[in-house]
């Protein structure tokens, strides 16, 4: 069974590539990833404020005491060298590079230009098979206009994008007021391939102690059908290629993706939850299905169902809220509807 | 700069000759040479070859004594051995000294030399420690400079091989061991022209090995011992020799001429110092400044003062020299003299030369000796009757040995150009002017020397930083004493010292101010803008807070000061000292990454165009004067000697203001007025549950609570606060919780431990922090008037809740202690459970220094005159030290009982027999039995007989006495573990607390056996490999040793309750606490966060192993910890020293944290055993049931 496919201008022996993830840090998990039969993996997000609070954490430190009392001029050893900035993770690529055959995706997230082009190039250099640039920032500022978030975010693609060769991906979130449009506009400048969704990590209350508490739920096959439908309305539209993330879970949930348009798809929580052998069990369960439903190959199921295929693009639009509500609400009427929308 | 030159301190100096001439380097930390075991310790992970092209083994031990035993052991294996050491260090060598040199055994030990403590420690320099060892046979080479101190530790090494006789290489701890300097390197391939490598080999070959056996060590019998001792006297007849053909060849190498004994001044000169060390540079230049103006006046440095090669000496002095003054810097009580003068006066002797000998002490605990101290020594020679046993640098009121000294006597520096900075610890002053001086001496062809004082206080710690730069050596090891630039960084420094002091006339004074150069006139007091205008300084002023601050560089304001001293000094042209200031920061800060040094660049420019001239009135405006350095209502000492010292006059103070015993009244630190905290804890009335958890927490004793008749409330300043009661035995008194502004630091961990948060804005606590100059004056006057509100009585509170514990008065207060330390909470807590019937046996160590460093105490006393009595002895013999006083107590408590016996009739039967009862375990009952003794003592006052007069003397002792053995882990697990062993094993009714901030806090973080596996520290720069040591484990084997494992941040209750049950058992106790500490390296505000981490990660598992229970047949062992529940990163990677490793030996740390998170399994599993209940299946970890006491006092 032919299960290749191209993505980001990279043949992929199949469509199965774990996302971005805890798991990719440490190398021998990821060559269990190899062995198990990913076609490529997205590391762990390089994050750019990370880095920054990193080094001067590391300046803190050192300082703290310092040539302050006769006898202790500081408090901790001076080493000869510390891994700062983004050496740690250039590190890890390297070795990643150097241990895996299949195509290796770095994953960046700064804010800044400098830092972008700065590490962007320092990706490239080690030999980074594509770039995926994860769009996580928080506008918390009710001065900032979505415009502006938008002009920002496409300048500095296009920035990047003169600054590398390297293929380029953009994981979006889904917090656009014009999907489509953005998206578009980032293939125009240069995102060869778009990553939907990016999944927040939203932090929770806990109401006895009044606090903030960062938590993470691992997703569900529920969570599909987010980015399952923008991939189905995309697909033929935007000129990329299309990696769905975020609620990848079983072979019917890979499947889905793919003929929403998906190139690839991708996983995580699966993995964290159940093993990095599920990526094997799906494999051998796609190829069946695709033996069972009597497909040669992959390339005729990508796209098939997206709004341009399939004809059916009522069911992914408002019509498709509709017809979903009434399936929960059997005896209400249209105006228990209204109210809910 | 050529290769060769370099611009370091004494201690590298010597660290890089003696590391790379050395195969093996045991080390153990002690100021002021710790350095050096440090650099050689960084130097052997970093992987740098000796000159032989291995690596050296660098060993630290668990005490100088160790260390000295390695030394031995491995000098007998034919290695070459070295070590670095001072003071009590040395003392704890001297064993082995005597050992290695009665076997002709050739190493170099150098020492950074250290006072030794007597009537107090002195953690500065003199040469009691070197003079202590000279009768070990070992040599004794003097080194003058930090150029010597480099080129001595080759001669040194040169001369051991050669003439088999070890030696002690000694210079000038602080003055030379931290002075920065130009000096020019030894290269390897100099020093391998001097090392002769046949010798290394005959070395080699005298080594013990099984391949051909020797004995050694033998013990010799009265008939020939003393022949045996006589061997070695050829060995130290050629020594000098030997030594002089060292520094021969050292200078047909490097130009640089030595000699044993060398002369300087007048070759017709009739009169002459003699002496070594420093001073030797501040003498010379001294003669040399009074030659040039026809003065017959000479020095003679001795530079081997052991072998003394008396003939040498007498050769060496010119043959015109009527008088000689020879200057000791060291004391020896009792003496004919001190050992150089007597030693000079035996050689002149022996080579029947006259002249007139005059001895004196200087210098002694790094006091300065300057050019007029050296000039009234020679001027005193010219005295037809020169005074002999002088003392010079102090004033002697007593027994009126001190020589007057011209005060405005200062030698011409030519174009050395000389500043002055006054900074506090955090700003970063001394890392600045430490990179000025690299660049300067470095970057020039200037000569450049640094020295700073910093302070004995690690909270709000200030420094003074003295430079000196100059196209000719600098060799001045004293400090300034008139400055061309003086930059005060802290504007606070304004009010309370005198900054100005040292200013030349037309000085340049550059001022830290928030105050732009239009409004600061007026914010000076009258004395400063008196000398600005009498000195007519060019004045200028900085924003340095705002410019770091928005450089993103905190309070850190060091490169916003160096760019404008730069600036203001022409030393380099600007753009020129631009450009190294930036190299500087890449050169310092280039490891930490690019952000930090991106921010540290903007600093730079924006501090070139921050700095303005101040256009200077030419009238004193203003209306205030110098804050008075204690509270003007302290006792006469304390205004009259402590604030002398806390106003940085201390050296005035003459002898007869100085308890000649060292005994020191207590409670003097509440007098001083620090003023430390930008931000002090602000009550909220309406939000208070009044449970005393800010109250416990507090490291300096700064927030405190009250109960009291509401009545009392009248005649309150209206700013006090008050609340009724919340608890429920007091519901008709008043609470108040008060902030002592003036002396917290603003830690803010009161605010970190209030459980209580509003309702409507969680972020605001019962105790919110607040900028503390608006707060300052009123909440001086709230805290005046709580303090005289009287204390509750403590005989009813039930002590084991927190929140009553929390009423009980502190008798620590105030400490010298860094904020936010994770000690002193702990001390506080037994101040206020046992200080008033306390004795307190405190190991050397963080805890010493702020419970007793001079000026002020924290130890104090309650309303009734009762309170801790405290007293430090040593580092390494502090558990027996407290069995010492246990054991007189329990004698003095028998010979009482005795006498109560002999008094029965007398005192009537029915007291007696009360009296005798006293092992009063509440706070009644200890009452109770005050008030019979106070009974007992009336009523046997008026009786005449012995026997009663001594009752009277002894009577207070009937009331129990409790005994806490204090120190931290460097005492506990490492160099004072086996007397604290023997203390457990005693079974005395003792208490020990470790205070377990598991490093060497006091000396810079060296690891100890309490660190944990995976940190780094000094001397485990790479992460610690081996786990922390069980201590609390290894007690309860004994059985009949109450353990404790606590840590107040994450279990206040059970600490609470250890101190409680540990002081109530009737044997040994030993509590281990958890004690954040900076070295930790993180914000110290979250210390508590952390200990809570510690414990629910399993790191830090909380017990107590009571042998009471086992009584009862129940297991003795508690746990007061649930299993781990948090992952052990979580906890370790908060902290710095774990997370630094992550980042300097990545692989490594992940390995280590493999292991450390195994040890914290495998820990939790043994324990959680180890607690099974006893049903009868239960494990057993001891037999022992009843505690065993020993002998007990008599009844």
């Amino acid at each position: 069974m032919d299960l290749t496919t191209r993505y980001l201008g990279m043949r992929l022996k199949n469509p199965l590539v774990p996302s971005a993830s805890p798991l990719s840090r440490d190398l021998g998990t990821l060559q269990r990833m190899e062995e198990a039969g990913a076609s490529a993996i997205v590391l762990y997000s390089l994050f750019e404020e990370e880095i920054l609070i990193g080094d001067l954490a590391l300046h803190e430190t050192l300082n703290l005491g310092t040539e302050s009392y006769s006898e202790a001029l500081s408090y901790l050893p001076e080493a000869l060298y510390y891994q700062t900035g983004p050496e740690a993770y250039l590190e890890h690529l390297r070795r990643v590079k150097d241990k895996l055959s299949i195509p290796v995706i770095a994953s960046l997230n700064g804010i800044s230009t400098g830092g972008w082009i700065r590490y962007a190039r320092e990706l490239e250099a080690i030999g980074a098979d594509a770039l995926e640039l994860n769009m996580y920032y928080l506008p918390t500022d009710p001065h900032l206009s979505g415009s502006v978030v938008e002009e920002m975010y496409a300048q500095l693609l296009g920035e990047l994008r003169r600054t590398v060769t390297l293929p380029i991906a953009v994981k979006l979130s889904p917090f656009f007021s014009a999907l489509p449009h953005m998206a578009r506009r980032l293939a125009g400048v240069g995102a060869q391939g778009l990553v939907l969704f990016n999944r927040f990590y939203q932090p929770d209350l806990d109401i006895e102690s009044l606090r903030t508490e960062p938590t993470l739920e691992l997703s569900s096959s529920s969570e599909l059908r987010l980015p399952l439908r923008w991939i189905a309305l995309l697909f033929g539209n935007v000129a990329a290629d299309f990696a769905l993330t975020t609620g990848v879970h079983t072979v019917e949930d890979a499947i889905k993706g793919l003929m929403a348009g998906a190139s690839v798809t991708m996983m995580a929580s699966e993995l964290l939850l159940n093993g990095i052998q599920r990526i094997g069990e799906i494999l051998s369960e796609l190829e069946v299905w695709l033996e069972v439903h009597e497909y040669e190959s992959l390339a005729p199921l990508i796209g098939s169902m997206s709004v341009l295929r399939s004809g059916q693009s009522a069911a992914f639009e408002r019509a498709n809220y509709i017809s979903v509500l009434r399936s929960y609400l059997p005896d209400a009427g249209l105006s228990t509807l209204a109210e809910a929308s | 700069m050529p290769d060769s030159l370099a611009t370091l301190d004494g201690n590298e100096a010597v660290a890089r000759v003696a590391y790379l001439l050395n195969e093996v380097i045991a080390i153990y930390p002690i100021t002021p040479a710790s350095a050096m075991g440090e650099w050689a310790d960084q130097w052997a992970a970093e992987g740098r070859p000796n000159l032989w092209g291995t690596i050296p083994q660098v060993v630290e031990m668990q005490s100088e004594g160790g260390a000295a035993g390695a030394v031995h052991g491995a000098l007998q294996v034919g290695s070459l051995t070295t070590t670095f050491t001072a003071s009590q260090g040395l003392l704890l060598m001297i064993p082995n000294l005597y050992k290695i040199a009665g076997e002709l055994t050739p190493a170099v030990f150098h020492i950074a030399a250290r006072s030794l403590a007597a009537q107090a420690l002195s953690i500065f320099g003199d040469h009691s420690d070197v003079m202590a060892a000279r009768g070990t046979g070992f040599a004794l080479l003097a080194s003058n400079s930090v150029q010597e101190a480099h080129d001595f530790a080759a001669i040194a090494q040169v001369a051991t091989l050669e003439t088999r006789i070890p030696f002690l290489h000694f210079f000038d701890g602080f003055r030379t061991s931290h002075e920065i300097n130009k000096i020019r390197l030894l290269s390897n391939d100099e020093l391998a022209a001097l090392i002769n490598g046949n010798l290394i080999r005959a070395h080699f070959e005298r080594a013990l090995t099984p391949d051909h056996p020797t004995i050694r060590g033998t013990a010799q019998n009265p008939d020939v011992y003393f022949q045996a001792r006589e061997t070695v006297n050829s060995h130290y007849l050629a020594c000098p020799e030997i030594v002089q053909g060292a520094m021969d060849r050292f200078a047909a190498l490097t130009g640089r001429r030595y000699r044993l004994f060398d002369y300087v001044g007048e070759p017709d000169a009739e009169r002459v110092v003699v002496l070594m060390g420093s001073g030797a540079e501040t003498v010379q230049q001294t003669v040399e400044h009074l030659a040039e103006r026809g003065e017959k006046v000479g020095l003679l440095k001795v530079r081997l003062y052991r072998p003394f090669d008396g003939e040498q000496f007498a050769a060496a002095l010119p043959k015109t020299v009527e008088s000689v003054a020879v200057l000791d810097r060291t004391k020896e009580p009792g003496s004919l003299g001190e050992p150089l003068y007597l030693d000079v006066r035996a050689a002149l002797a022996e080579a029947e030369r006259q002249p007139l000998v005059i001895g004196g002490r200087y210098g002694l605990g790094s006091k300065e000796f300057t050019p007029a101290m050296a000039k009234a020594v020679l001027d005193e020679l010219a005295q037809r009757q020169p005074k002999n046993h002088f003392t010079i640098g102090i004033e002697d009121d007593l027994t009126h040995t001190s020589l007057a000294i011209d005060p405005g006597f200062e030698l011409e520096l030519g174009d050395t150009v000389q500043a002055v900075f006054y900074g506090l610890g955090a700003d970063g002053t001394v890392s600045a002017n430490k990179n000025t001086i690299t660049i300067i001496g470095e970057r020039t062809d200037k000569h450049a020397q640094g020295y700073f004082v910093l302070d004995s206080k690690k909270a709000g710690s200030r420094t003074i930083s003295h430079l000196r730069f100059g196209s000719r050596p600098i060799r001045s090891p004293y400090l300034i004493q008139s400055a061309d630039f003086v930059a005060c960084h802290q504007f606070d420094f304004i009010e309370k010292l005198d900054v100005l002091r040292l200013a030349k006339p037309s000085a340049t004074f550059l001022l830290n101010s928030p105050f732009g150069p239009e409004q600061v006139w007026d914010q000076l007091p009258r004395s400063v803008q008196r000398t600005i205008l009498d000195k007519r300084l060019r004045f200028y002023v900085i924003d340095g807070e705002r410019v770091a601050r928005e450089a993103g560089l905190g309070q850190r304001i060091n490169t916003v000061m160096q760019t404008c001293f730069f600036a203001l000094t022409n030393i380099l042209p600007l753009e020129a000292a631009v450009e190294e200031i930036k190299r500087g920061i890449e050169k310092t800060y280039g490891k930490r990454g690019r952000e930090v040094i991106r921010r540290n660049f903007n600093a730079v420019e924006a501090a070139l165009k921050e700095f303005h001239p101040v256009a200077v009135p030419s009238t004193v405006t203003s209306g205030f004067e110098h804050q008075p350095p204690v509270s003007p209502v302290a006792p006469d000492f304390v205004r009259e000697v402590t604030g002398v010292m806390v106003a940085g006059d201390g050296d005035q103070l003459p002898v007869s203001a100085l308890p000649p015993d060292g005994v020191y009244p207590p409670g003097t630190s509440k007098w001083e007025r620090r003023n430390l905290a930008q931000e002090i804890p602000a009550w909220d009335t309406g939000l208070c549950i009044q449970c005393g958890k800010c109250v416990f927490v507090c490291p300096h004793a700064v927030i405190r609570q009250k109960l009291y008749d509401p009545a009392l409330l009248e005649g309150a300043p209206q700013s006090f606060r008050s609340a009724p009661a919340r608890f429920k035995e007091y519901k008709d008194l008043v609470y108040s919780l008060q902030v002592e502004p003036e002396q917290c630091t603003g830690c803010a961990l009161c605010f970190e431990a209030c459980p209580v948060k509003d309702k409507a804005e969680p972020k605001r606590r019962a105790i919110n922090m607040a900028p503390q100059r608006p707060l300052r004056e009123t909440e001086r006057a709230n805290w005046d008037f709580f303090v005289q509100l009287p204390e509750l009585d403590r005989t009813h509170l039930p002590l084991h809740q927190v929140k009553y514990s929390q009423l009980l008065q502190p008798l620590f207060e105030f400490s010298g202690a860094c904020a936010g330390c994770g000690e002193t909470p702990y001390l506080k807590l037994l101040s206020q459970l046992f200080g008033d019937r306390a004795l307190i046996a405190n190991a050397t160590g963080c805890s010493s220094i702020y419970g007793g460093n001079l000026p002020t105490h924290p130890w104090t006393i309650n309303p009734q005159g009762r309170g801790p009595a405290w007293s430090n002895s040593l580092f390494e013999d502090n558990a027996e030290f407290g069995l010492g006083m246990r054991i007189a107590l329990d004698q003095q408590l028998a010979t009482a009982k005795q006498l109560l016996g002999e008094l029965r009739e007398e005192i009537g039967s029915e007291l007696v027999q009360a009296l005798l009862q006293t092992d009063q375990a509440d706070e009644g009952r200890l009452q109770a039995q005050r008030e019979r003794v106070a009974v007992v003592k009336a009523r046997i006052a008026a009786l005449q007989s012995e026997p009663a007069r001594r009752l009277l003397d002894l009577a207070e002792v009937l009331v129990p006495k409790t005994v806490w053995i204090v120190g931290g882990d460097g005492w506990a697990y490492d160099i004072g573990y086996g007397g604290l062993d023997h203390v457990l094993a005693s079974g005395r009714d003792v208490n020990l607390l470790v205070l377990d901030t598991e490093v060497y806090s006091n000396t810079g973080g060296q690891q100890s056996k309490s660190t944990p596996r995976a940190a780094v520290a000094k001397f485990a720069s790479a992460g610690k490999a081996m786990p922390k040591k069980d201590l609390g484990l290894m007690a309860m084997t004994y059985g009949n040793v109450y353990v404790a494992r606590v840590a107040m941040g994450a279990d206040d209750r059970q600490t609470l309750r250890a101190f409680l049950e540990a002081q109530s058992f009737a044997g040994p106790s030993l509590i281990i606490a958890y004690s954040p500490c900076i070295a930790h390296g993180y914000d110290l505000r979250f210390g508590l966060d952390q200990q809570d981490r510690a414990v629910r990660s399993g790191y830090w598992p909380l017990y107590r192993f009571d042998p009471r229970r086992a009584a009862r047949g129940e297991n003795p062992l508690q746990l007061d910890s649930k299993p781990p529940s948090l992952p052990l990163t979580d906890y370790m990677y908060v902290e710095g020293r774990f997370r630094v490793l992550t980042q300097s030996h990545p692989q490594r740390a992940a390995e280590l944290l493999l292991a450390a998170e195994r040890d914290v399994k495998e820990q939790w599993s043994r324990y959680e055993r180890l607690a099974q209940p006893w049903n009868g299946r239960g494990t057993k970890l001891v037999e022992s049931s009843e505690p065993v006491l020993a002998e007990p006092a008599a009844d």
